[in-house]
């Protein structure tokens, strides 16, 4: 399976996400600058954290507008797995590819620590490798990982099971409903605050991130490659 | 030429953690008359004049871009200005 990680001016994660798929996934990875027109050749899209654009205005609201995303809302209505971390997160909010909108966090602090998170559906692309409500331990670093949404939207979301995580135990940052990550309808569009490329091996602390990577390259095996 | 002042706020429905802070201080400074805080951003914008309206310009600027409808509120005034 091959991944792009897309790099914006100013993303400041894709580094790490390129180290988990290529060193502890064992996958394909190339890193895509954000003028690109064609991501034809890639299975999956890896959108990773960071500042792009300075946040200036708001958190990905500039991002959003580059030439890449074009053909990122294509590939998405392809149905290719997409998923976006922290700022990336932030990107797929401001261009309506997930529903919601970030806040500030509560405390107006910039918050950079391991989370417990809860799955609350293992059964996406993204997180088959977990078992039913497992607790599992991964970094967040952000500023503004407030999730927010109106009511009938909340209610959407529970209803069609798109909330994929919550924070456990301890809500870091103020989100709704304890949201920490959500999938789009389809289910192929992923995107969370905590940062699963950061929870690849052991020595950093944890390896829980792993198996959201491994879950996507199942599915896309499954999907793709006969004999799987 | 015009210029235009673009004012943008979280909406009333949403808390504002920035605003709260604020409101907070300025108790602490014995500024008890203060009921809330909204803090936004101020954007001003010259814009040459064109054959599109320029209330339906500067409201699809702020719809697309320059506000977050799903948290944010705006209003903006347009003022005609001569260039020297």
């Amino acid at each position: 399976m091959k991944f792009a990680v897309i790099v914006f001016p100013g993303s400041n994660c894709d580094v790490d996400m390129y180290h988990a798929i290529k060193d502890e996934l064992g996958e394909e990875v190339e890193y895509v600058w954000h003028d690109a027109d064609n991501l034809d050749e890639f299975d999956g899209i890896l959108l990773p954290g960071g500042f792009s654009y300075g946040d200036y205005l708001r958190s990905g609201a500039i991002a959003r507008f580059s030439n890449v995303m074009k053909t990122i809302m294509k590939a998405a209505e392809e149905e290719k797995p997409i998923l976006g971390v922290c700022n990336g997160f932030q990107i797929l909010l401001e261009a309506g590819l997930l529903p919601g909108a970030m806040r500030r966090n509560n405390s107006l602090k910039f918050i950079c620590r391991p989370v417990e998170l809860r799955v609350e559906n293992h059964e996406t692309m993204f997180t088959s490798a977990y078992e039913k409500g497992e607790i599992i331990t991964i970094p967040i670093a952000h500023g503004e990982g407030n999730y927010y949404c109106d009511e009938e939207t909340l209610n959407k979301l529970i209803a069609n099971r798109q909330i994929v995580f919550r924070y456990h135990n301890e809500n870091p940052n103020g989100s709704l409903g304890d949201i920490a990550g959500i999938i789009n309808e389809k289910g192929n569009v992923l995107g969370m605050m905590p940062h699963p490329e950061r929870a690849v091996d052991e020595l950093l602390g944890s390896a829980d991130g792993l198996k959201l990577f491994q879950s996507i390259v199942k599915y896309w095996r499954e999907a793709h490659v006969v004999n799987a | 030429m015009y210029k235009v002042k673009v004012y943008v706020t979280l909406r009333e429905s949403v808390l504002d953690p920035q605003g709260t802070a604020v409101k907070g201080a300025l108790h602490s400074l014995s500024y008890h008359e203060v009921q809330d805080v909204r803090i936004g951003k101020f954007m001003e914008l010259i814009i040459e004049k064109s054959e599109r309206n320029i209330d339906e310009l500067v409201c699809e600027m702020c719809e697309k871009l320059l506000a977050n409808t799903v948290i944010e509120d705006y209003r903006y005034e347009i003022e005609e200005v001569v260039v020297q």
